[in-house]
């Protein structure tokens, strides 16, 4: 095709056409969850669900990385970012969300040196330029930003660059997908995996989990066609009773994914029980240094207070997070809580679910 | 036999005052004689005119200087913090003097005149103040108007950043006139002067960590000559906005509210360099929340619309002027969306600093 292919996976043409073939092949309601928040945020910002047909609900994941990263965790970094010689490192979005009181440009504003990087690789030479300063990444994210991550620690070590750590936050997908589909409360027929944390890991691991609940799983991708060309593939899949796993992201993913990425996150990093901010504990559902890479962990250099911490009594994030709940349920929406002012995670990111609806439908079209 | 030294009292003794180099010193913001000499040195070298040079406390402006009977008067201030301080295609000089004189602009007025407030952080190298002044005397060559009164401050190092500029600017348009956020109708056209997000882009390109290049250049322009000729040609414009801050979408949103309208944009219409919407996609960021410093929005009643889009597109600084949408309807104030799928979503306001999503 001679369309660069940005253009090509939004053409408006090719998502009627696929809008009106979702249509042709439903026969009855089905509730697909799109894991990941970049989705939330495409199917939003393009107002896909608009296209389908009222037979299909989607239901926004628990995959929007600020949201689910832990209030415990979030306190732990403003104690960090607060202390003095340290330069403390995130991805911009991390930014704006609440802990209990304060977030980390409220931290900033008090004189802490908050500051936003694309990669952590970017926070490794940060700390090489400034060695008389501590800089601390704060890795969170799902398997996509991991391999980052893991380059940058070995990196350090590499270089002997002692002044650089991280604090550990990443979690991963398939734990996730196994606690929605266990709860008692599960309403997901189908999920839209990843195309980006497919991209490193492949989708060998879901194989297990669509047979053990019989749920269709299809990688997926984040432009218009990439997205309705998912949804159309669980359709196909739910109404002939079928229950695998296939790839509508063949551009991006293999079944195997990257090995060499995959390798390095091995190497640096093992499987840890995480809460999920409004979802809880699951277990074995993070990333943790390994025994080895130990001295790169912020928490073990610094000697860290522990605080009683919790949510907002008005915030129903975790039953939005768990799919139970759309932002509009919610009393809160639009009034307490905006994009300004969150009271929950989901508010702040463009990818958590209720800052997506604040934006793109607080007026029903 | 030992040999003695004698001094050499021959010539001067005592140390001499260091002349101050290249820099600013605490000493230029004291009011005395470096105060006068940088002022005249350097300011007036580049801003000078019979107005500022007269050296009194503030402007004299009577005759010819002033708004004729029949006309009112138009003012605006403006403080100008920009990181780094030059960038791609413009710099704080010629945004300090673009920016007020847009403002002044967008109300259908002529700018004819700016003051001008410098905050100088010590240290600061007087060859890059030198660079900044003569872009703003370039900016108001263009856009025909005068500085006719400055000051200059300097803060101790660490106080300020490099260099802080607030001007403000006085104007005037025909008595009557009444170009403001509040006019518009439903049934009137929303109409871009050119392609947007360009400054946003090109200013964090300047800041060196995006990790890649671009040629993203700032579009940061004087609109006076063009706003006062489409009012001129259309004396029906409802109003005019230059999508700064906050981008195209938070200024629409604005005037939604103000107007108690309902303004609805055809995205596939909106014009977006290809490599500013590359830079968004890698960067996740949204071109319709990115600043512009030299674009305006018109909007006026449909009827006038196609004529005003031809009037724009023959003015400099409107080549690529395009319609983007209309106002639909009474409300409380909305601005909606209409995507290339045919979907329609609602844009709200930056809610705060704009932020490089995650994945």
């Amino acid at each position: 095709m001679s369309l660069p292919s940005s253009e090509v996976f939004r053409s408006a043409a090719l998502t009627r056409q696929l809008a009106g073939e979702i249509r042709q092949v439903v026969t009855r309601p089905w509730n697909i969850m799109e894991i990941c928040g970049g989705q939330t945020h495409a199917i939003l910002q393009y107002g896909l669900d608009q296209l389908l047909p009222p037979e299909i609900t989607l239901i926004h994941g628990p995959g929007c990385p600020v949201c689910v990263t832990a209030l415990e965790s979030i306190e732990n970094a403003l104690q960090i970012a607060r202390q003095p010689d340290v330069i403390f490192c995130s991805f911009g979005d991390m930014l704006r969300v609440p802990g209990a009181r304060a977030n980390l440009f409220s931290a900033r504003a008090e004189g802490a040196d908050v500051r936003v990087v694309y990669s952590p690789l970017d926070a490794v030479k940060l700390a090489r330029e400034t060695p008389q300063k501590q800089v601390v990444f704060f890795a969170i994210g799902f398997e996509t930003t991991v391999p980052s991550i893991a380059a940058s620690i070995l990196h350090a070590e590499r270089n002997k660059i002692s002044n650089f750590s991280i604090l550990p936050a990443n979690v991963l997908v398939p734990p996730a997908m196994h606690a929605i589909l266990k709860s008692p409360d599960n309403r997901v027929n189908a999920f839209l995996a990843a195309g980006h944390v497919c991209a490193v890991m492949g989708y060998w691991e879901y194989e297990p989990i669509a047979a053990q609940y019989r749920t269709p799983i299809v990688v997926t991708g984040f432009e218009p066609v990439d997205l309705l060309r998912g949804i159309l593939m669980s359709v196909r899949q739910l109404e002939s009773g079928r229950s695998e796993v296939e790839n509508a992201y063949e551009r991006a993913v293999t079944r195997e994914g990257n090995p060499d990425a995959q390798a390095m996150i091995t190497q640096v990093f093992e499987p840890v029980d995480r809460q999920w901010r409004g979802i809880g504990l699951i277990s074995l559902s993070g990333l943790g240094l390994r025994p080895r890479f130990k001295s790169f962990d912020a928490l073990e250099r610094f000697a860290l207070a522990h605080q009683a911490v919790s949510e907002s009594p008005l915030c129903i994030a975790g039953q939005v997070l768990r799919g139970n709940a759309t932002p509009h349920d919610c009393p809160a929406f639009g009034r307490e809580c905006t994009p300004a002012s969150p009271l929950g995670a989901p508010m702040v990111s463009s990818e958590g679910a209720c800052a997506a609806y604040y934006r793109y439908q607080r007026v029903k079209t | 036999m030992t040999k003695t030294n004698y001094p050499n009292l021959q010539g001067p003794v005592c140390p001499l005052p260091l002349q101050p180099g290249g820099q600013i010193v605490m000493g230029h913001g004291s009011g005395g004689g470096m105060t006068r000499d940088l002022i005249v040195n350097v300011f007036q070298k580049y801003l000078g005119n019979a107005i500022l040079n007269a050296g009194n406390d503030s402007a004299l402006l009577n005759g010819e200087l002033v708004a004729p009977p029949g006309y009112q008067l138009v003012v605006s201030t403006d403080a100008h913090v920009v990181f780094p301080l030059f960038f791609p295609g413009s710099d704080i000089g010629r945004l300090s003097v673009c920016g007020t004189v847009n403002d002044v602009a967008m109300l259908g007025a002529q700018p004819k005149y700016l003051t001008a407030s410098f905050i100088l952080e010590e240290g600061f190298a007087i060859d890059e103040l030198e660079k900044v002044l003569a872009s703003m005397r370039d900016a108001c060559a263009e856009a025909d108007v005068r500085i006719i009164a400055a000051d200059t401050k300097v803060t101790e190092k660490g106080k300020a950043d490099k260099l802080f500029i607030t001007t403000t600017g006085i104007g005037w348009a025909p008595a009557g006139r009444k170009i403001t956020g509040d006019q518009a109708q439903p049934g009137d056209a929303v109409l871009i002067s050119g392609a947007l997000g360009n400054h946003g882009i090109a200013v964090l390109q300047a800041r060196g960590n995006l990790g890649f290049q671009s040629d993203v250049q700032s579009d940061a322009a004087p609109l006076n000559h063009l706003t006062q000729a489409l009012c001129a040609a259309f004396p029906d414009v409802h109003v005019m906005r230059d999508p700064t801050r906050g981008g195209l979408a938070t200024t629409l949103v604005e005037i939604a509210q103000q107007s108690s309208v309902t303004i609805q944009l055809d995205e596939p219409e909106i014009p977006i360099d290809a490599s500013v919407r590359a830079a968004c996609d890698l960067l996740g960021l949204d071109p319709l929340y990115l600043a512009n410093e030299g674009k305006v929005i018109v909007i006026l009643p449909e009827e006038h619309a196609e004529d005003a889009l031809s009037f724009l597109r023959a003015q400099k600084y409107g080549e690529k002027a395009r319609r983007i949408g209309r106002v639909i309807a009474r409300s409380s104030g909305q601005l909606l969306l209409r995507t290339a799928l045919g979907t329609t979503r609602v844009l709200d306001m930056l809610a705060g600093e704009m932020l490089p999503r995650i994945c």
